[in-house]
Parts: C-alpha cells; structure tokens; sequence
C-alpha cells in the first residue's frame, strides 16, 4: 500500500511540475491543482497510513485497534480549503490577465519589461 | 511615574494629535502640549533623587533569552537629555502651532513630532543596549517623516532620504558595534556593560566594536565626513530643524558617546578617533558656514561645528572635557534653539532667509531682534552669555592638549575654529538685522504674534541666566550629568565669568576680534570662496546612490528576466537540490514498519490515478478534457483518503472538488479552450526531465518516510486521549481543528475570506474601465448550449435545494462527533447555493439572496472571533472552549459545546467566500452575456443616441440585461445594473417554495436551541 501511495504523490508531483512549467496560466493552474492533491496526500502519509482506523472515538472499548493519527489530518483539512481558495484567486488573475491583455501568456514579453 | 511610562507617553498620545486635527489645529496642539507636559511632569518628579545620585529603574524582561529587556533608567545623563528633550519639545509644539500654516496637515506634524519625542526619549531613558537600538532605529524613521514633512518639495524629500540613508546606515553599523560590546561585557544592559571597563578594553574586539559604535555615533551627529546630510535635512519646517537638527537628535550620537564614555574612552584610539574627527568637523563645518547666504544653512554648518566641538570635549578622555562637554550640550540646544526658532521667524515674516536679501530688521522685528542677538552673542562665545562659559572651557582644554607630541597643533586649530564660529555669528547678525532697511523684502517683515516668540525668548532668557549665574542654574544639572558621563561622583568646580587672564580667555579674545576682522573683509573673502572649487557632497553621494541603483537594477534585471517558467525551473531545482543536500547530511535508519496489504480496490485506484494524472499531462492542450480528467484525479484522492481512514478530508476533499470544477468552467467560458504548444524541444524535455526527478525525489522521500516510525514521540496521543476529556468531542480531527488547534483554523478561515474579497475586488477593476469594455464586446468561441436553463435541472435543483441544506446542517450538527463540521457543512451548503446560480441564472439567484457574501464572511469571522473571545469571561485564554450536556424533551441528552459557535463562523466564512468567489466570475459572464443580444443592449450601449427616440422602450431590454450605468440613466432606466442592486423583478412569478433566506437560517436556528 505504502507503495501505492508513494508512487502516486511521485506521479502526481511530476504532473504538476510539468504542468506549471508550460507558458499559459491554464495548465499552470491544473499543475497547481496536481501539485495540492500530491503536497495533500505527501502531508497526510507523515501521519503513516492506516486502514480502518479512522480519528472517531469509541466508547465501545477493547474493541478498538487504536487509532490513525489525527493531526496530519486536520493539517490537510483546511489546507484542502486553502488550496481552494487560492485556485480561485489565481484562476481570477489569470482571467484578468486575459482579458485584459488579449492573451493567457504567463511571461512577460520584451516591451512589457522595458515599460515597466 | 515609572522610567517606562514616561518612554511610553508620548508615543501613547502620538494618536491624539491625528484624530483632533479635525477639531482645530489648537486641540492637536493642546493634545500633543499635554502629553509631552505630562510626560516632563512626571520626569521631573524624579529629578530630587537623581540630583542625589539616586538611579530610577524599570524592569520588564521581554525576550530574556535573546538579552532584550524593556529596562528602563533615570541617570543624570538621561536625566538632562529627557529634560531637554522634553522641555524643547514643549516650546516647539507652542511655536509651531503658529509657525505651520493652515494648508499644512498639522496633526500628522505633531503626531509624527511625538512618535520622534518618544523615540528620543526611549534612546536616552534605555538601560539595554538592544532597546536602545530599536529607540534609535525608531528616530530615524520619525525624523525621515518629519524631514520629508513638506511632500511637495522636492529637497525636502531628496533631503529625508539622505539622512534616513545616512544615519539608517550608521545605525546597523551600530547595531554591529553593540552586539560586541554586549558579547565582550556578558549582558546587553547598560548598567552592567558599564561596569566592564577592562574586560573591553582588553578585548581585541575592542577597536572594531567602537568604530563600529562610532559609526553610528558620527552619522547620527553629523561629524565629519558624515556631516553633509545635515544641511540638506534642512529642507524640513523650521520647528523640526529647531527640535531634531540642533537640540536633540543630532545630540543622540554624542548622547551614545557620553553613555558609553565610561569604558570606551581613556584609550589613545578613543583619543585619536574621536577627538580628531570633532575637531576636523569643528573647523570644516564653521569655515563653511561662514560663507552660507541661507540662514537655516548657516546655522545648520554652526550646528555640525558645535557638534564637533562637543565630540571633540568627550574625545578627550578627560573628566574636565567631560564637564565642558555636558555644559556645552546644555547651552548649545538653548541659544541654537532659540536662533532656529528666530530664523523662522525672520522666514515666516519676511518670506525669504537669505541673508543677502535682508538687513535691517532691528528696526521692523525688534523683539526678533533681541532674541537673536542674544543667542547669537552666545554661539559668538561673548562673555555674559552661556556660550561663552563652555567655549571657554574648551578652550582650556584644548590650550593643554597636544597632538601627537605636538602641542600647538590642537590649541591654534581650536582658536581658528572660535574665530571662524566667531564670524558667522557676527555676519548672521550683521547681515540679517543690521544695515539700513531696505524696502525691497518679499514681504513687509513686522514682529510676530506672541505664541511664535515665546518660545525662543524663554530660551534666551535661559542663555542669560546660565551666562551670568551659571553654578545657580546649570551648576546642580552639570554635576549631575557629568558625574553619571565619568561614572563617578564628581565635584564641579565653580563655572565661573572671570578666572583671571588665562591662555583661554586670550584665545577667545582672538577669535573674537579676528571674527569682527573678518566680517570686515567679508566680500572679497566671499569671492575668494565663490571661486575655488570644492566638492559637493550632494553630488557625490547621488552618484553613490546611482551607482548603487544601477547595480541593484542590473542584479534585478538578470534574475528576473520575466519568464515565469524559469523562476519556477529555478525554485523546483533549488528545492530538490536543498532536500538532497538535507538528506545527504542525515542518518537514515532502517526501515522498522511491515508494508500494509494492497487490495484489489486500492490496485484499480491507483492504476485510474496514474492513468488519470498521465492524461492530464499528455491532453492538457485541450482544456475541458484536461478539467475532466482532474477532476479524476480529484475523485481518487477522496477515495484514497475514506480508504485510510480520514473520512472527513474525503468529505472535504471531494466537496472542494465540486466548486472547484464549477470554478474553472466558470472560467474557462472566457479562456481559449486550446493550450498552444509554446516552448522548444529542447527545453521541453529539460522541463521533463526536472519534473521527473522532483516526482521521483518527493515519491522516494514520502516512502522512505512511510515505511519508519517516528524518530520522536508524536503528539497525536495526546490529542487522542484528551479530545473527548477537554474538547467534549469525539471527532478527534474536527476537535483539532475548532479546540486544540482553533487559533490555526480561525487565520484560516479569515485567510480563505480574504481571498474571495481579493477576488471581488479584482472583478470590480475588470467591470470598469477597459476591461469592461472588452467584455462586452466579447462573443463566445464555442457554440451556446441551446437552452439557458434546462427545466430538468431547474426544478431538480430547486427540489434538491432544502433537502441538500438539510444534509448541510446534519454533517454541521455532527462534525463535533461523527466525520462532518463547519468546513465541510459550509462547502455543501455552498454547493446547494451554486447549484440555483446554474440552473436558474445568476439573477434569479440574486434577487432572492437577502444577505450579501462579503456581510456573510464577515459575521462568520466575527462569530468565530466572539465565540474565542467568550472564554475571556471564564477567564480562560482566548479560543478555550467550554462544553456540556443539555437534554431537551423528547430527546435523548445531547452535548453542547462553544467550539460549535467557533464551528459556525468557520461555516458561515467557508459560504460566503466560496460564494463571493464563484459570484464574480459569474458575473463576468452576465456582464459578456449582453453581447448575445446584439439586437437590444449591445448597440445600445455604443450609440445610445441612435436609439434615443425609443424611450419608452424601457421594455427593451430585459430586465437582466447588464447596462453601464451611464447608458441605462440615459435612458431613465434605473434598474440596469441587478446584479449590484437589489431590485425587483415583477416579471418573475415568485416561487412557492421557501426563498433562500429562510432556509439558511435553519442551521443558526438548530444551532440556538
């Protein structure tokens, strides 16, 4: 299983890597996205991995294997709702940016850079 | 009142000069008056026991640890700055009430005045070295506003970066300077470095830690070669360069020296560093005041040179230069005070200070004139005036003071400097008030009203008590001081006018008569000076800066080029070659867990991640399937993340993935829905070969991670072990994040708020201006789906809507407990809400929305803040939540916690800002939506006079159609802009079903009960 999941945040970081390399805000913004989920999933597996062992507590007693650990979880949690609202702030810049400028080119050109 | 108190006062009332100017300019002068009234009061209350010997204290440890302690003194030296400073600034807030005038923003003056007072204050009352550095850093910045204070001229701006540049550098050299002393004495507070004379002295850290110290000693008080920011600080108003550039910040650098005298001086170093550079500074700065036509000029060269003159009395090393040194502080701040003051006047009424423009104002100004020949008198070093006392005495000291083995060199340098000092008191008088009147002034010069000579005249009144009774009124205040300079309780012999025919008294005769023989042969002198060249320090420190500049640029230029790809090329590599090198240095222990079993399930997630993920890299160029595909992506990792047992990120997670896709279809509505390839090959596989390694790098460390235990115990168990105890929830992960971890969450929430309003604002940039424009005249690249609103999804939604609240307010009920919680609950809510906005249109959603998304958020935060806030009552620190158990008829008990209030403002923020967020980009599209009708609105919109016979055609538009303002009101349509206004639609048959409001109250309701 550790396996698994160390193989996919691989993947999934290699994806988003490649993907905020490219020179238009979309692919940048799904590379951002890949790289959540794999920064998500790499914070959460420092916790170890378990299965069937979810942070509920039970009263029942001895019935009870123990618990997965929590605090990598409430960590990803609102990390899950940041990286939202973060999409959604560069989403609107690149959309900005387009129609401001006529083009989703995230370099700025040669004139750009001598006006500025 | 406490050392501390007084430090604090100032900057306490440096808000109420700001907040009365609205009130008058005489409140904010009254307000600062009173502070700095108050904060002399309660100084002075101390001055008894510190004129015994006594030494006040304050102690707060602040970050003992680093050495920083908020301690406070009352000395005798600290004693005499705060009295000057204090005192002066009291006369300044009086003069320039009236000096200021009505076009001048006078409670930023007096605010920013304080702020620097503070400042001052904190510097001289400091018993740590490191408080005062701050204090000192802090009068920097209050002096830069003060200079800068007039904004629209262009010296007064260029003059507040120089000295900011100046002493702002002297400053870190110092704050270098004292890290070491305070390593070499073992402690960074005052009183204890100072008992550890030989311990620095001997230290071979020593010369470095005081030309460090020195650094910002000289830069501070302008000596030589650092003195030529001070002229051009000039450009400030005349109170600022009466308060800052004669009395007291100009004296914080000889205030150091003074502190610090007693184990820095006594070396020949000392001697030979300090001593020398006073004396240069003294002779330099008076020659060239000398020929200075503006008087503010030439007082500000007198200043440097009196500066030096002092540096000079403290390089001597000697108890009696100690003495004059201290004596001639006092006396220097009241006459040159008093002169600044007087050359303000002279400006304020006669509109020019150039010398070479005035004269004869004896007779127009003849209180101005009084006041200025006293003061000036004593710069003179004229015997009756208390210049002349402590000139005297440094003309004593320097008449046995040899150089090198030399010992005419110092005493025929110092009589020069006399008589140069000598000289342009003269030519001050002279050209300013003697002479015939003229009748060309700017403007007819007359005596100003009292409040703006008071000020000045009391000092003279000083000048001439201390110069006819010295050991009455300045006598007990120079023991004091000088005995806490020496750090020893020293025995003044009488200051007195006449000791008889001494070398000194004959060196102040010849600079006094050779001054007179100069002014007489003032003109061709003057030419003579006009014409040799000599180097503008101006001049050359812009060209540093230039230089400076240019090379920051050149840096700048090549790191950023503009390319984004290569910034990010750059950070991913430093990151991976960073953890490398981090792993490289590290033990790695063997691996001590067993892999978990791999089940089928877990084997087809991840064979559709991988495949998902490789398909999002291999089709990103067509946009929508890439979304599909993401989403994907999206779908596993919350079933990735149910499967390890945290149910409540999967809720989350695949909720976030939602409104995520809604968002970039949202979008993509405007963007090309075609990536275009954009680099070459050869980088291409480069930018592969990058995210190859760094994937390959983070899936190996995460595994080598997994497949450990912790190295140390991890705080989980506690958490586990007191979730239900402390936090009265069973959820361990959501009473982590609204208990345990609940000041996290509320920065959270209040960041993710944050950025919906950033997002709102940048949708109103782009529906005004040109972008707006632009949006109108946008047309869709790809055809329009037939109908707007499919009646399928319109009445499914609307069905939907009360029982996906429901849900909403079940998982929020249950989060405390069961997987669920203000995060999640706010998210499917928000997804309910959303849904409305697609099937039934933006306006339609709109109109029945009572309450605005940026209130929403707003009371979300408060709520969550307010609930923090409640444990305040309990006494219990901020955020501490309480729990218990309430049974209600019918129900079996349940229990109720505060962290649910927290939980709800976690949710009401989580709705608002997802809302907001989707909103504006929904509204974008309303707004590029006007061009499908290109028949109503759109031409409307361009030529609204070729459609302005239709006025009764209000009906022409539709009621949602998004006009600018300007057109609709034209047009006596009012209701153009729905989508920012609540308006009525009477077009709409109202819905039976409950309206938006109504249903969300429920969860606050559930919640009251």
């Amino acid at each position: 299983m550790e396996a698994l999941v160390a193989s996919a945040v691989g993947v999934m970081t290699a994806a988003g890597i490649y993907l905020i390399l490219r020179l238009r805000t979309f692919p940048v913004v799904l590379g951002m996205s890949m790289l959540s989920y794999a920064v998500n999933i790499f914070l959460f597996a420092t916790g170890r991995l378990a299965v069937n062992l979810p942070p509920i507590l039970d009263h029942a007693g001895a019935a009870t294997a123990g618990y997965t650990d929590p605090i990598p979880q409430a960590l990803v949690l609102t990390a899950i709702v940041i990286s939202f609202g973060m999409t959604a702030v560069v989403v609107m810049l690149a959309l900005g940016a387009f129609i401001e400028a006529g083009d989703d080119l995230i370099d700025l050109d040669e004139t750009e850079e001598a006006g500025q | 009142m406490s050392p501390a108190l007084i430090a604090a006062l100032p900057f306490l009332g440096a808000a109420l000069p700001a907040l009365l100017i609205r009130t008058g300019r005489n409140n904010a002068a009254l307000a600062a008056g009173v502070t700095t009234g108050l904060a002399l009061l309660g100084l002075l209350l101390h001055l008894p026991a510190v004129l015994a010997g006594q030494v006040i204290t304050a102690q707060f440890d602040w970050l003992p640890w680093l050495g920083l302690n908020a301690n406070f003194m009352i000395d005798g030296l600290g004693m005499l700055f705060a009295t000057l400073i204090l005192g002066i600034g009291l006369l300044i807030i009086l003069y320039a009430r009236f000096y200021l005038s009505n076009q001048d923003p006078v409670g930023q003056f007096y605010t920013y005045l304080l702020l620097f007072q503070g400042a001052m204050v904190g510097i001289v009352l400091s018993d740590n070295i490191l408080l005062l550095l701050i204090f000192w850093e802090l009068t920097s910045l209050s002096s830069f506003l003060l200079i800068g204070y007039w904004k629209h001229l262009p010296e007064g701006r260029q003059g507040a970066r120089m000295a900011l540049t100046v002493t702002g550098l002297g400053g870190l050299s110092m704050i270098a300077g004292m890290l070491i002393l305070g390593n070499i004495a073992g402690s960074y507070d005052i009183s204890q470095i100072l008992q550890a004379k030989a311990a620095i002295q001997a230290s071979p850290l020593y010369l470095p830690a005081l030309l460090l110290i020195l650094g910002g000693a000289f830069t501070k008080s302008a000596q030589f070669p650092f003195h030529f920011w001070l002229p051009h600080a000039m450009a400030a108003p005349t109170p600022v360069s009466a308060y800052l550039h004669s009395a007291t910040m100009v004296k914080a650098g000889l205030f150091l020296m003074a502190r610090l005298w007693p184990v820095l001086s006594g070396t020949p170093e000392w001697f030979y560093i300090v001593a020398t550079t006073g004396l240069i500074t003294m002779l330099i700065a008076a020659k060239i005041a000398i020929f200075k036509d503006d008087m503010k000029a030439l007082l500000a060269f007198s200043t440097v040179s009196h500066l030096g003159l002092i540096t000079f009395l403290l390089g001597l090393g000697t108890k009696a230069g100690a003495i004059a040194a201290v004596f001639h502080i006092i006396n220097h701040a009241s006459f040159k005070a008093a002169l600044f003051m007087s050359a303000g006047i002279v400006d304020h009424e006669a509109h020019t200070r150039d010398l070479k423009r005035l004269g004869g104002l004896r007779k127009l100004m003849p209180v101005t004139f009084v006041i200025a020949t006293i003061a000036t008198l004593s710069m003179a070093g004229i015997p009756l005036f208390n210049g002349f006392l402590s000139k005297e005495m440094m003309l004593e000291e320097a008449s046995h003071t040899g150089w090198m083995g030399n010992p005419w060199l110092v005493p025929v340098l110092a009589t020069v400097a006399a008589l140069f000092s000598a000289t342009y008191s003269f030519r001050f008088l002279a050209h300013g008030f003697f002479g015939p009147v003229r009748d060309d002034y700017p403007h007819k010069p007359h005596d100003p009203p009292v409040g703006m000579w008071l000020s000045p005249a009391f000092l003279t009144v000083l000048v001439l008590l201390i110069g006819v009774m010295p050991m009455t009124f300045a006598g007990p205040y120079v023991q004091m001081a000088a005995s806490a300079v020496t750090g020893e309780a020293l025995h003044l012999h009488p200051i007195k006018l006449w000791h008889g025919i001494t070398p000194a008294l004959m060196m102040s005769g010849m600079a006094v008569l050779g001054g007179l023989a100069i002014l007489a042969g003032f003109k061709p002198l003057k030419a003579m000076w006009e014409a040799t060249p000599r180097p503008e320090a101006k001049a050359i420190f812009d060209a540093i800066i230039a230089v400076f500049a240019a090379l920051a640029e050149w840096f700048t230029a090549a790191l950023h080029n503009g390319s984004m790809a290569r910034y990010l090329t750059g950070f991913t590599i430093a990151s991976v070659a960073a953890g490398f090198w981090a792993f490289a240095g590290g033990a790695f222990g063997p691996e001590t867990r067993e892999m978990l079993p791999v089940s089928p399930v877990a084997i087809a997630g991840w064979v559709m991640l991988v495949t998902a993920s490789a398909s999002v890299v291999a089709y990103h160029h067509n946009r929508i399937l890439a979304l599909v595909l993401i989403s994907i992506v999206g779908l596993i990792v919350s079933i990735c993340f149910i499967y390890l047992s945290a149910p409540d990120l999967a809720l989350t997670q695949i909720s976030v993935e939602v409104v995520t896709a809604v968002l970039m279809i949202l979008a993509l509505n405007f963007l090309p829905k075609h990536t275009q390839r954009g680099v070459g090959p050869m980088k291409h596989l480069f930018h592969i070969a990058v995210a190859g390694v760094t994937g390959l790098a983070t899936g190996l460390l995460i595994y080598a991670l997994m497949m450990r235990d912790f190295a140390f115990e991890s705080m989980s168990a506690y958490h586990l072990a007191n979730s239900h105890n402390l936090g009265g929830g069973d959820n361990v992960v959501n009473v982590i994040l609204v208990d345990f971890r609940g000041y996290d969450t509320y920065g959270e929430v209040t960041v993710l708020g944050i950025a919906a309003l950033v997002i709102f604002a940048l949708t109103e940039a782009l529906m005004s201006g040109t972008a707006s424009k632009k949006l109108i005249a946008w047309r869709p690249d790809v055809a329009r789906a037939g109908d707007k609103h499919p009646i399928m999804l319109l009445v499914g939604t609307r069905v939907m809507m009360p029982i996906a609240l429901l849900v909403g307010v079940f998982i929020f009920l249950r989060g405390h407990n069961l997987p669920g919680g203000g995060f999640i609950a706010g998210l499917v809510v928000s997804i309910a809400l959303v849904m409305q906005y697609m099937a039934s249109g933006f306006a339609w959603t709109q109109a029945r929305q009572k309450v605005y998304y940026h209130v929403l958020i707003g009371i979300g935060v408060l709520a969550a803040g307010i609930t923090g806030i409640g444990a305040w009552f309990n006494g219990m620190p901020f955020l501490t939540s309480d729990f218990g158990y309430v049974k209600l008829f019918g129900l079996e008990p349940f229990e109720m916690a505060t962290a649910a209030g927290f939980d709800l403002g976690v949710f009401l923020g989580v709705v608002g800002s997802v809302l907001l967020a989707l909103g504006g980009l929904s509204r974008m599209a309303r707004r590029a939506a006007v061009g499908d009708e290109p028949a109503q609105a759109h031409i409307i919109a361009e030529k609204p006079a070729a459609r302005s016979g239709q006025a009764e055609g209000a009906h022409a538009f539709p009621p949602e159609t998004n006009l600018p303002r300007r057109w609709a009101a034209a047009r006596g349509y009012t209701s153009a802009r729905q989508d920012d206004e609540k308006i009525k639609l009477p077009k709409v048959p109202k819905p039976k079903m409950p309206s938006v409001k109504k249903t969300k109250k429920k969860p606050t309701k559930g919640e009251g009960k």
